[in-house]
């Protein structure tokens, strides 16, 4: 018996033994050679329209390790061209550069990244970029042209096998084409509003063409770029650390000695990582109620920063059950949500932000106060509207209102409050609604296993073609879940995209919106979020936008000394 | 007696072998998968032929018998496969969180047993005195509380009082013990109260029924000295319920502290246990549950091992 004691005694401490031996260090990138410690001069004064980014600031100083939390851990790849999360792009994007991006201190205006400068022919049929010399890999080997290609080859014309996220969005692209290292030419099948826009997406990362021409998924599991950063290891699950890159093209630049970023999936813990110095800031956000605990606790040693944000909530119809596809019950639906109650009531509690139309309020081609109160559902006289709603039941042979389900996804910030929010205001004109908030919301949407969803979007950028593309067919846009098919709207959106005369394009676009918003209402915007950061004072030299995906290159960020 | 683990152990694979049809089945039968829901993160134009590719690639386009076949003939070539959502081996993702998880148990463990033990056995010899009613408050406090709960207000203490917080990247005990250990014992604390909070109970009880045995008045009336009377013949006849409440705690602790690791900010098991399943990541929530199972099977095999260790009486045929 002492001996199989004994057996069972040695087996237990030998297991134990085993797992509290040191974890295995990540899977990092084959080590990168490091780059000489020679920062190439940007080039001097580019050609209009692009520009040298931001000039240092006087008080900048070198540095420091910026500390950062990210809510969820990176996803299964490191190519964000494949990935759709800021959960990769927070991490990554120190350690990548893209051929343009947006000015986040001039949002959003375009400038030039890898790309010296850029014409456009003026049927708007090619573009042509020149790349900026001397620019270097994390390995020391030099960017050129055929490295932009071949990561555009990747994006746009995705080998089999090898995932591409995006690829849609450049169906305009007929052909792509480097004829010498310092140029890369993309030629149109047609003139397009939004390849500016496109071109400077931050999941871009250009990747180095002789890597992806060995393996076309290196970059799902390696990380080597231009970025300011280098990358140094990803413990799963833990943190994320970058270490300065010294021959970063941009002289002076990165200020910051490295980076890491730590997952804190709890947003308890992460408001209270700030509050206790371990973190210094999180690019996504707080609500407005962490955001006045910090600076409760934290007074001046917090700043807050706040911007609208170019992600939505939307109610979603499914125009394929009854009685949703009588457009009078669509109509009623929206005229009974009071939008700016909900501002009023939302924006104190969640992400929630301002009132606004298919294009976030403030941007280039939104409507004004004045086109938006026009369309059903945002006009201020909502008693004036609920008693449009009531008759519009009425006539449609539900006098008495209905029952029906609210799909919703089961994440509480924002969409539990929305929905409680919005199913309140359908009570006031009869409706009964109950709301199923599972974890196979996105599912029962894409199959059209709903009666009414609350649906969300969010963009890099306030284009129309990114956030329209939702609403035109469901044959042609795979998010739309309210899954009718309306020619007028493929018709306005081609219209619009086609369009480089912006008052031209201004024009489609409102009749676009009346169209989806007002004579249809097959789906209807709530409201759309407001971004706020808090994040200590001591972290300098980096400006909120609208949205979480850009800005990330923590390239123009120091840090001041602690107060 | 040889015969009896030799039996147990091969009792074992029918019933993992179970487990692994249960969970394998169940995880299917909930519509929508990590495909889905990867690219249902925010960018809204992802095409339908960039998800079957991906379906393919995950072999999530195979018969179900084909998938549950490839996953078993892994295992028996002690190859869990990958995670599906971050690519990485299954067995690499355990390791990396083992450490930490098998630490807070382990300490929770100690904690638990330093207190309930002697706690609880002086309840039992001061039954209906103010020290048993001292003992039963803090032990009723400690079931009372979550120990989640008990975790955030540490950490709003330390907040408020000392404007501190323990570090939220884990250090191994082996590289840096004081860091570690910063680390580690406030959790450790709160989830150990709670876990001492059910042991203190169960060894007050136990105790209180061993005292009125026949053989605890026979050994006073030997002349046995109270301590000795109090700890031989009563503390290890008592013991046995104690044991397996404490052996399968343990087990619990391996993967079921989700949220005090999300309060603390602990790169554990139960968190990773939690993202596997809200991510539909299959291959990783199925080898979890393994584990996990194996970990309450393999305890359970332990517990009752001691038993007949504890208790002479006991004989396994």
């Amino acid at each position: 018996m002492k001996r199989f004691i004994a057996f069972i005694a040695l087996a237990l401490v030998a297991a134990m033994a085993t797992a509290c031996a040191p974890a295995p260090t990540a899977t990092p990138a084959p080590a990168p050679v490091p780059a000489p410690a020679t920062a190439t001069r940007a080039p001097a004064a580019p050609v209009a329209p692009t520009a040298v980014p931001a000039t240092p600031t006087a008080t900048a100083r070198s540095g420091g390790e910026l500390v950062f939390a990210v809510s969820d851990p990176p996803p299964r790849t490191y190519d964000a061209h494949q990935e759709t999360t800021f959960a990769l792009l927070h991490p990554a994007s120190p350690h990548y550069s893209t051929l343009l991006r947006f000015d986040a201190d001039n949002f959003p205006k375009i400038v030039g990244d890898v790309a010296e400068s850029w014409t456009v022919s003026s049927d708007g049929l090619t573009y042509t970029f020149k790349i900026r010399p001397g620019i270097k890999f994390h390995d020391g080997s030099v960017l050129t042209s055929k490295d932009v290609l071949a990561t555009y080859e990747k994006i746009i014309f995705a080998s089999a096998g090898v995932a591409s996220a995006r690829k849609s969005a450049y169906a305009v692209v007929d052909k792509i084409e480097a004829p010498d290292d310092a140029t890369m030419v993309f030629r149109l099948k047609y003139a397009s509003a939004s390849m500016l826009t496109n071109l400077a997406s931050p999941w871009n990362y250009i990747y180095k063409a002789d890597l992806l021409a060995k393996d076309p998924r290196y970059y799902e599991k390696n990380i080597m770029g231009t970025g300011p950063f280098r990358f140094v290891e990803y413990v799963a699950g833990s943190h994320w650390v970058g270490k300065k890159f010294e021959g970063y093209f941009v002289t002076g630049r990165p200020y910051l000695d490295g980076y890491k970023a730590v997952i804190i999936t709890d947003t308890a813990a992460r408001a209270a990582a700030i509050r206790g110095g371990q973190a210094m800031i999180e690019f996504r956000g707080f609500n407005p109620e962490a955001t006045d605990t910090l600076v409760k606790a934290l007074g001046d040693k917090v700043t807050v920063q706040k911007s609208p944000w170019t992600c939505n909530l939307t109610v979603t119809l499914n125009t394929e059950k009854k009685p949703f596809d009588d457009v009078r019950v669509r109509r009623a639906l929206s005229l009974a949500i009071d939008r700016y109650e909900a501002n009023r009531v939302l924006s104190k509690i969640s992400l929630m932000g301002p009132v606004g139309g298919v294009l976030r309020p403030g941007a280039e081609f939104s409507a004004t106060e004045a086109e938006l109160t026009k369309l059903i559902g945002f006009s201020k006289d909502i008693d004036a509207s609920r008693k449009e709603a009531l008759r519009l039941l009425k006539e449609a042979g539900v006098p008495d209102g209905f029952a029906f389900t609210l799909t919703n996804r089961n994440i509480p910030e924002p969409y539990e409050p929305t929905g409680i929010f919005v199913i309140d205001q359908w009570r006031k004109v009869g409706l009964n609604v109950k709301q199923n908030a599972a974890p196979t919301y996105l599912n029962d949407l894409r199959a059209g296993n709903f009666e009414a969803g609350i649906d969300f979007a969010c963009d890099h950028a306030d284009e129309p073609d990114l956030q329209l593309l939702k609403f035109i067919s469901v044959d042609k846009s795979s998010t739309n879940y309210a899954r009718y098919k309306d020619p007028i709207l493929d018709d306005l959106y081609n219209k619009q995209s086609r369009a480089t005369d912006p008052k031209e394009r201004a024009k489609f676009i409102r009749d676009f919106e009346k169209r989806v918003l007002d004579e249809q209402a097959y789906q209807f915007h709530i409201l759309w979020w407001q971004r706020i950061i808090p994040h200590l004072t001591q972290v300098r030299g980096w400006k909120i936008t609208p949205n979480h995906y850009i800005n990330q290159d923590l390239r123009d960020i120091w840090l001041a000394a602690s107060q | 007696m040889q015969k009896y683990i030799l039996t147990r152990l091969l009792l074992m694979i029918p019933t993992l072998l179970g487990v692994a049809i249960l969970i394998f089945l169940l995880l299917r039968v909930i519509p929508g998968d990590i495909v889905e829901l990867r690219y249902a993160g925010t960018s809204s134009y992802v095409p339908q032929e960039t998800i079957d590719q991906e379906r393919a690639l995950l072999g999530l386009n195979k018969p179900l018998w084909e998938q549950f076949w490839n996953w078993i003939a892994g295992i028996l070539r002690f190859d869990f496969g990958t995670s599906m959502w971050t690519g990485r081996a299954i067995t690499y993702e355990v390791a990396i969180r083992l450490e930490l998880s098998l630490q807070l148990a382990m300490m929770a463990t100690l904690i638990a047993v330093i207190l309930s033990i002697p706690l609880g056995t002086l309840a039992a010899l001061k039954q209906d005195t103010w020290v048993d009613y001292a003992i039963r408050i803090f032990s009723i406090a400690g079931l009372a509380m979550p120990s989640f709960w008990l975790g955030i207000l540490m950490i709003l203490a330390l907040l408020i009082l000392f404007q501190w917080l323990p570090p939220i990247l884990f250090t191994s005990l082996w590289v840096d013990p004081v860091k570690n250990l910063s680390q580690m014992i406030l959790p450790a604390l709160a989830v150990g109260y709670r876990y001492s909070a059910v042991a203190t109970r169960m060894t007050r009880s136990t105790m209180l029924e061993v005292m009125r045995e026949d053989y605890m008045r026979t050994a006073r009336a030997k002349g046995v000295r109270e301590r000795f009377v109090v700890m031989r013949h009563g503390l290890q006849n008592a013991i046995l319920p104690v044991v397996t409440v404490i052996g399968l705690e343990f087990a619990f602790l391996l993967g079921g502290l989700v949220v005090t690791e999300q309060v603390f900010n602990l790169n554990g098991i139960g968190q990773l246990f939690v993202q596997a399943v809200t991510r539909r990541d299959y291959t990783l929530t199925q080898g979890l549950v393994l584990l996990v199972s194996f970990v309450f099977i393999f305890v359970n095999f332990v517990i009752d091992l001691l038993y007949s260790f504890l208790d002479p009486r006991i004989r396994y045929q």
